[in-house]
């Protein structure tokens, strides 16, 4: 099963490696992780996306949670949350394919946010299945470079990760 | 406020903590520390012959005591030779404090003479660690270290110091309390929980109570033999967790695992009801969970790491929280109660373990011409009249160590159970004689280990530490040529230790008494003699029989009850 699990670390050298250290340490699988400070400079909000049964899913939390740093774990994908992922794919966009890339953008809601004579870069933001669906909907030859930020999530309504 | 350099502060923190031994080494970016140690005679310095000894010494420090353990080395080289030591440390939970020597701030990351990622080649093998980039943190995270060396699951902190760190100054003031928001530990137990397991020990009709290295940790070791004593249960105490119950007591039936009773591994195998503190249910203690799970029962298990619980089996009732409050709770409850447990059913359970019993899994051929490594244990037993502490090495003899000698009380069996490091033993003992000066130390050993941290002689010699060196001299690296005699076709692949030394001649020539013991009859003379010289260390080298296995057995991987016990072959 698929997991995103949200936590907040102390922002401090080398948090990062701890959480990263972990998951290889114990042969945990990572999908992807995304950091940033918060608006508490002093706490940054880690998103990790890991793929694994319940119990695996269940020590991840435990481990994470035994880091001396990590303030808070929570495995968001449990209830009702929203992901998002941000990704730029820089198109080759000449002559007729120039138009179809501008019509493809539009209907998954990209924006074009660098045009030349010959390329484009498309900004598109959504979950993963929606970026996916956009890579394989373009002509792959076409692709020139993508570059993706991993899953960030959040909780619905009233559940909040905060200290 | 004064403004002290940061040296002075490493040495002021070192006493705000009652800190009385360091083990150590010196080098090029630890020299400001060593000065101002010098300057001093409040913390008193170990000087050992390797750093990895230095960690063990402080290791068996503190694992004979209940204080922290600490040790200081030198950036590089130091703290690499360091990390088995840590690593040791880290898998059986042991409070200590390690500082460390880094290179001057500015050459951080510039491949410097001696410099290595000490925070990063650490990090896998230590509860927590810090670089300190500013003298004004330096306090603070000493405090730090020392509060999570000792809270919560103990274990090893690093503190990584700079040498420029050292030598700045600023104001100190050693803080009073730590408040850290993001680490808290439980201590009382969920008393919803604690319920639940109360009834359960009541209705059990084949309780087993199965303790580790969370009870000897947590000084719990009391509070768990009431609770026992109450309940009439059988105990089982794993390798880390020996002395937590009296061994010559009649309820204890052993150590359980790879090498336990075969009492205790059918207990733990049949049992309906398991209350488990502080142990981790590890691959050496139940052996295949998958096996070990296919007979129902219920489990009730009481760990400060909530990481420890439904790890490897899942758990029934789980507790978290500090070992000896969450007993204390029981207890009060059991005695509340007013209930009894069932006693007919209990009647009946003890007369199936005493059926086990009466395989008497653990004898030997007491009328063998060679001196078999048991005798030289229970002889051992009998001299020290089960008071001495115990501080042994990995291999055979550990297990010999550890299935003969009765320990009756907590923090006198010294091992590295986690990580098994060979090598272990004599530095322990250093850190156990000094932190006990008047009493018999013991270090069980074999020809191989010994060899890994011999050179702790010195250290012994120039602080008059009279340890009693046990070697189990079979010639050979034991336990690996019973694996290789059992499961690789009596292929004895390198594990014969040619040319070995003059042991008697070696431990003279560090200043030491040296004896070899080649008959049986003298084994108890001997020994009676060595415990007499109050003073001398004495390296007793006992000739033992080369072919002896250690039984009962299951093999890595197997069930716990498909035991390979000595009459059967
Ligand atoms: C540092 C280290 N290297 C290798 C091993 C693997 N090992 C486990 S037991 C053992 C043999 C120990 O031999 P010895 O110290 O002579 O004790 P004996 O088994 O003969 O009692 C070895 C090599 C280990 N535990 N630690």
């Amino acid at each position: 099963m698929r997991h995103v699990i949200s936590l907040l670390i102390e922002n401090e050298a080398g948090a990062l490696s701890r959480v990263s250290g972990l998951f290889s340490a114990r042969a945990y699988n990572i999908e992807s992780l995304t950091v940033a400070p918060t608006e508490d400079a002093s706490m940054s909000r880690m998103t990790i996306v890991s793929v694994g049964s319940d119990d695996i899913i269940e020590q991840i939390t435990k481990q994470l949670n035994k880091l001396i740093e990590v303030v808070k774990v929570v495995d968001i994908s449990e209830a009702a949350h929203i992901e998002r992922e941000l990704m730029l794919v820089k198109v080759r966009a000449t002559g007729k394919d120039r138009e179809e890339m501008k019509r493809m953008s539009d209907i998954f809601r990209g924006r074009i946010i660098d045009v030349t004579e010959s390329t484009y870069v498309i900004e598109l933001t959504g979950n993963t299945a929606k970026l996916d669906s956009f890579i394989e909907a373009i002509d792959p030859t076409l692709i020139l470079e993508t570059v993706r930020t991993g899953v960030c999530g959040i909780g619905r309504g009233d559940r909040v990760l905060k200290v | 406020m004064m403004v002290l350099t940061g040296a002075e502060i490493v040495i002021r923190c070192l006493q705000e903590e009652k800190v009385d031994y360091v083990f150590g080494y010196p080098g090029g970016s630890v020299l400001f520390i060593y000065d101002e140690l010098f300057k001093q005679d409040k913390v008193r310095h170990i000087l050992v012959r390797h750093e990895q000894g230095a960690v063990h010494a402080a290791d068996g420090y503190a694992r004979s005591t209940e204080k922290v353990g600490v040790a200081l080395v030198t950036s590089g080289p130091g703290v690499t030779n360091a990390v088995t030591g840590i690593a040791t440390a880290y898998m059986d939970s042991i409070p200590m404090v390690i500082i460390s020597g880094q290179v001057t701030t500015a050459y951080i990351g510039q491949d410097a003479f001696q410099e290595v990622d000490t925070v990063g080649i650490t990090r896998p093998c230590v509860k927590h660690n810090y670089l300190v980039k500013d003298v004004r943190d330096l306090a603070v995270t000493i405090k730090k270290a020392f509060y999570l060396a000792r809270s919560g699951r103990p274990g090893p902190v690093l503190v990584d110091i700079p040498k420029d760190i050292s030598a700045a100054k600023c104001e100190y003031a050693y803080p009073k309390t730590i408040a850290m928001r993001s680490y808290n530990p439980v201590i009382k137990g969920h008393q919803g929980q604690i319920k639940k397991a109360v009834q359960l020990l009541l209705e059990a009709k084949r309780p087993m109570v199965y303790t580790g290295g969370g009870v000897i940790l947590s000084d719990a070791a009391e509070k768990l033999t009431k609770l026992v004593r109450r309940l009439g249960f059988p105990i089982t105490n794993t390798l880390m967790g020996l002395g937590g119950y009296p061994a010559t007591d009649k309820q204890f039936v052993g150590m359980p695992g790879m090498h336990g009773t075969y009492e205790a591994n059918m207990a733990m195998q049949h049992c309906d009801v398991l209350l488990a503190v502080g142990a981790r249910f590890d691959d050496r203690v139940i052996g295949d969970p998958a096996h070990f799970s296919e007979v129902p029962r219920k489990i009730i298990h009481i760990d400060i790491d909530p990481s420890s619980i439904s790890k490897r089996v899942k758990v029934d009732v789980p507790i978290v929280g500090d070992v000896p409050e969450v007993l204390e709770d029981i207890d009060k409850l059991l005695a509340a109660s007013g209930s009894q447990p069932d006693e007919k059913a209990l009647k009946a359970w003890w007369k199936q373990i005493d059926g086990w019993r009466g395989k008497d899994c653990l004898k030997y051929d007491r009328k063998s011409k060679l001196i078999k490594p048991q005798f030289v244990i229970e002889k051992l037993y009998e001299v020290t009249k089960g008071e001495a502490f115990v501080c042994s090495d990995v291999g055979q003899h550990q297990m010999w160590a550890a299935q003969y000698y009765k320990f009756d009380k907590p923090r006198r069996w010294l091992n590295s159970g986690g990580l098994g490091t060979m090598g272990f033993g004599l530095p322990a003992a250093m850190g156990a004689q000094l932190a006990h000066p008047g009493a018999q130390v013991a270090c069980v050993t074999g020809d191989g280990s010994i060899q890994m941290c011999i050179q702790e002689l010195a250290t012994c010699k120039q602080h008059r530490l009279p340890i009693k060196v046990i070697l189990l001299n079979n010639g050979y690296l034991g336990m690996v040529r019973q694996w290789q005699e059992l499961f690789h076709g009596n292929r004895y692949s390198e594990s014969y230790v040619d040319a070995l030394p003059d042991f008697v001649k070696l431990a003279e020539a560090y200043g030491h008494v040296g004896m070899r013991i080649e008959k049986p009859g003298d084994v108890e003379g001997a020994l009676k003699e060595a415990f007499k010289r109050k003073d001398d260390l004495v390296f007793m080298d006992f000739a033992s029989d080369q072919t002896e296995n250690v039984y009962p057995m299951v093999q890595g991987g197997k069930g716990l009850t498909e035991m390979i016990l000595a009459e059967e072959l």
